[in-house]
């Protein structure tokens, strides 16, 4: 498989130097592999999260004014370690705690719960929202639960608002907490993903097949079918998520995003198909992203992502955001 | 003497599951690949390889000095669930360790107890979930059993190997309840587990340090 890199090994370290050259408004700590904004949090909350690599734009590109304050990066697929995770509280905190945006993996979890704990100890107040949005993941209570998809960045994006308009912790918590419970994510994947430093796909997909419910970091779905074409399986993944949740006439913010290998024509191919499945059940979608926002690597497919919204959430949806990925005026 | 686990000894031990964890890479990741993400071979050489870089800088002190500095070290450089997990183990055997530069037979069982206990406490798996847990915990209770027994150190940590091997063995048919792949369902039956696997490395790297220093 041939791949734009220098080597396995750096590939996280030399990414990192192109943020860093890409992004002068950014700050990267190399060390510890953070992504910090450099814009004003003085005497505010303050958000992180982190997570595996491999999923970009997701957490780095959503790090600047009105969203995250720092995004801590693991290796690719793995989650980041409580060291790192701490030293950007450490380094974000005003006095005001922290929020940590925390995707449901158990990696994940479990480093950012040592991670809290030894916050807690320097005295750094310290809130975690779990993010498990996932309807594939079927039987959540004997498994490690449903992963943490789409929901993540929406999440951030509204909760690193209500920090910027100086809420306390406890808001900005339930407030996380309340679109956490309100999103729903389901994808497809038509290839697997090559972690680079394996070198060949995680799983085998043979021509005319695709894994429905796949997750994001090469694992593969729960279910094998033919290969479907864009009104199928739109109607696929809203009919699953609106099995799963009931919307009850509530609008909702939609993201349908690439898992990296996809093609954005196909993207809004699919995104039209989803449209009009969403009308036919008269969900009103009032706002949309489309594009690569959280991916797997090189993997195509594309996950669909809502979240029930009301006046509040939109409002604060469309507070100014200037981060790499996502950016936008009043 | 070879009823003790001296400095050296553990040192010794953490140096061998270094080099075997490198050596069984491949086979880790490909476990892993079946039914995870295809990085615990990669993430656990890489975490060893800082382990055994901390060692050769100079890791003196007691035994819960070294256990604690192992248990950072990995937390710090496996990252996932494993280094978590790896961690803990190391962090709690110290915290469990007395205050010297050897354990006896029953010190050892003891901090190994504690080890897997603060993996429990931590990952929330019980035996049958699939996971580390399953070679770990037989592991120890082999060892406790084979010393209230009578036997050796060194025949009670092969008891306690075998038992891993065993036990991680005895994950290939299960359904994994916990970590990642737990989202497979039924699909994740008829793999071992990379954890117990490489939980197992760690029992085996123990008893062949325990068994060497007694041949000697």
């Amino acid at each position: 498989m041939n791949k734009l890199i220098n080597s396995p090994q750096t590939l996280l370290a030399d990414a990192l130097r192109g943020v860093a050259a890409a992004h002068r408004e950014l700050s990267v700590d190399f060390e510890n592999r953070i992504v910090f904004s450099t814009a004003s949090r003085e005497g505010r909350v303050a958000l992180v999260s982190g997570g595996g690599s491999g999923h970009e734009p997701l957490h780095s590109g959503f790090v600047g004014a009105g969203m995250l304050d720092a995004a801590c990066a693991g290796e690719i697929f793995t989650s980041p370690t409580p060291d790192q995770i701490l030293a950007a509280a450490t380094r974000v905190d005003t006095g005001s705690g922290v929020l940590f945006v925390v995707k449901n993996y158990t990696g994940d979890l479990l480093n950012f719960e040592m991670a809290a704990e030894l916050a807690q100890e320097q005295g750094i107040e310290i809130a975690t929202v779990i993010v498990a949005d996932d309807v594939a993941v079927e039987d959540s209570t004997w498994t490690a639960g449903r992963r943490g998809v789409g929901t993540t960045l929406i999440l951030e994006k509204v909760a690193g608002a209500a920090a910027a308009r100086g809420w306390s912790l406890e808001k900005v918590h339930g407030l996380a907490e309340r679109v956490a419970h309100a999103g729903r994510s389901m994808g497809a994947a038509l290839t697997s993903c090559t972690v680079p430093a394996v070198g060949r796909p995680s799983f085998d997909l043979p021509e005319g097949e695709m894994e429905l419910g796949v997750g994001i970091h090469g694992e593969p779905g729960r279910k094998r079918v033919p290969v479907m074409s864009a009104a199928e399986l739109s109607n696929a993944l809203v009919e699953s998520i609106t099995t799963d949740y009931n919307f009850g006439g509530k609008p909702v913010i939609a993201l349908l995003t690439g898992l990296g290998g996809t093609p954005l024509i196909e993207l809004y191919a699919m995104f039209a198909e989803v449209s009009d499945r969403l009308n036919e059940r008269n969900i009103k979608v009032a706002r949309s992203l489309v594009g690569d926002y959280v991916t797997s690597l090189d993997m195509a497919g594309c996950s669909l992502t809502l979240v029930a919204a009301d006046d509040e959430i939109l409002d604060l949806w469309d507070a100014p955001v200037n981060t790499p990925a996502l950016r936008w005026k009043d | 003497m070879s009823d003790s686990l001296t400095m050296d000894a553990i040192q010794q031990w953490l140096h061998r599951f270094a080099l075997e964890i490198t050596t069984q890479a491949d086979w880790l990741t490909e476990l892993d690949s079946a039914i995870g993400d295809a990085d615990h071979g990669t993430n656990m050489v890489r975490g060893t390889g800082a382990v055994v870089a901390k060692l050769n800088g100079g890791a003196t002190g007691t035994v819960q000095e070294l256990l604690k500095a192992v248990g950072m070290t990995l937390v710090s450089s496996v990252g996932g669930a494993s280094g978590s997990l790896y961690g803990t183990f190391f962090l709690e055997m110290g915290r469990n360790s007395p205050s010297g530069e050897q354990l006896n037979a029953s010190e050892l069982e003891k901090a190994l107890r504690a080890g897997v206990d603060g993996v429990v406490a931590r990952g929330h798996a019980a035996v049958g979930d699939k996971t580390m847990v399953d070679a770990l915990e037989p592991a120890v209770t082999a060892l406790y059993q084979s010393l209230a027994n009578g036997l050796r150190l060194h025949d009670s940590v092969a008891a306690a190997a075998a038992a891993a091997t065993t036990g991680r063995d005895s994950t290939e048919p299960l359904v994994a309840r916990k970590g990642r792949a737990s989202y497979l369902g039924e699909r994740s039956a008829g793999h071992i587990d990379p954890g117990a696997a490489s939980s197992a490395i760690l029992v085996a790297a123990l008893a062949a340090t325990v068994g060497e220093g007694t041949a000697q």
